[in-house]
């Protein structure tokens, strides 16, 4: 029941991403060009997904509505870290640089394009190597 | 605009509905990186298992509308320029705790304070690097 709901949960990720035509770099590329051709598509995405999960979470917070016995996890704020500040600034470059996040990366595997066969593996190894920093 | 907004709305049931599932948040980044590096062994079938819907989410949407598959590497970019991209979306999102789904989706969309800060500097460092690249390239506008 947990596994097949979160089977479900990644299929509507997975199709939303392609739908919505994030797949394409370019178009993530077209987001974040904002002072050329820019392309407001992301935000639309973003203001879907922010709206859609935004509600939902504030419907099962207000119900106590659980699913299989699971608690929410905690997503409260915590304190702004400087490390994480120049992590999600490090993210960004290679974001702007090749116009994929992890997320459609990923939903393109099948497609086997060469740059996507490129881009898995090592952005898996750059994980790793963050990883391995942070635990001595 | 009715695609991306259907597709982000499909982005955000997804990602509700494996994080009332799982008890953790379903940012990919972060689902991806504990596959490799396991935090417990019990904490690893559930993320295979949402990454295999993604991607079989995404190939099931490529087959029925074809359009979808729609794939161009942007302006002035060489396979060189998207394995470096690649280490450096791998390595910044694992620093910083997640990437366009995990605080971009999840974080702002429960209303956390540092998921909005995380997102608004990587949308910042984001945007600056395709400015200076279309500058120093010459790419932009409406090439690629």
């Amino acid at each position: 029941m947990r596994l097949a709901l979160i089977l479900i949960g990644g299929i509507l990720f997975g199709a939303g991403l392609a739908i919505s035509g994030m797949t394409d770099p370019t178009k993530v590329i077209g987001f974040l060009d904002f002072l050329g051709a820019w392309d407001p598509a992301l935000a639309f995405v973003m203001g879907g997904a922010l709206a859609t999960f935004g509600l939902g979470l504030f419907i099962l917070k207000k119900t106590g509505l659980r699913i299989a016995h699971t608690d929410l996890p905690d997503t409260s704020s915590e304190p702004i870290s400087k490390r994480m500040l120049i992590g999600s600034a490090i993210f960004g470059i290679g974001w702007g640089l090749g116009g994929f996040c992890p997320g459609p990366a990923l939903a393109n595997v099948t497609t086997l394009h060469p740059a996507v066969m490129i881009f898995l593996p090592i952005m898996m190894l750059g994980m790793w190597a963050a990883t391995k920093k942070s635990t001595p | 605009m009715i695609e991306p907004l259907i597709g982000g709305c499909l982005i955000g049931l997804g990602s509700l509905i494996a994080m009332a599932a799982s008890g953790k948040i379903p940012g990919i980044s972060g689902v991806i990186a504990k596959v490799i590096t396991p935090v417990a062994k019990t904490d690893v079938l559930w993320r295979i298992v949402f990454l295999a819907g993604l991607v079989a989410g995404a190939f099931l949407v490529f087959q029925i509308s074809p359009a979808t598959q729609r794939f161009t590497i942007p302006g002035g970019r060489v396979l060189i320029t998207v394995g470096i991209a690649a280490f450096l979306v791998g390595y910044g999102a694992r620093v910083g705790g997640g990437c366009t789904s995990g605080h971009g989706v999840c974080g702002i969309g429960a209303g956390a304070k540092d998921a909005i800060c995380y997102t608004c500097v990587f949308m910042a460092t984001g945007a600056l690097t395709v400015f200076l690249w279309n500058l120093f390239t010459k790419t932009g506008g409406l090439a690629g």
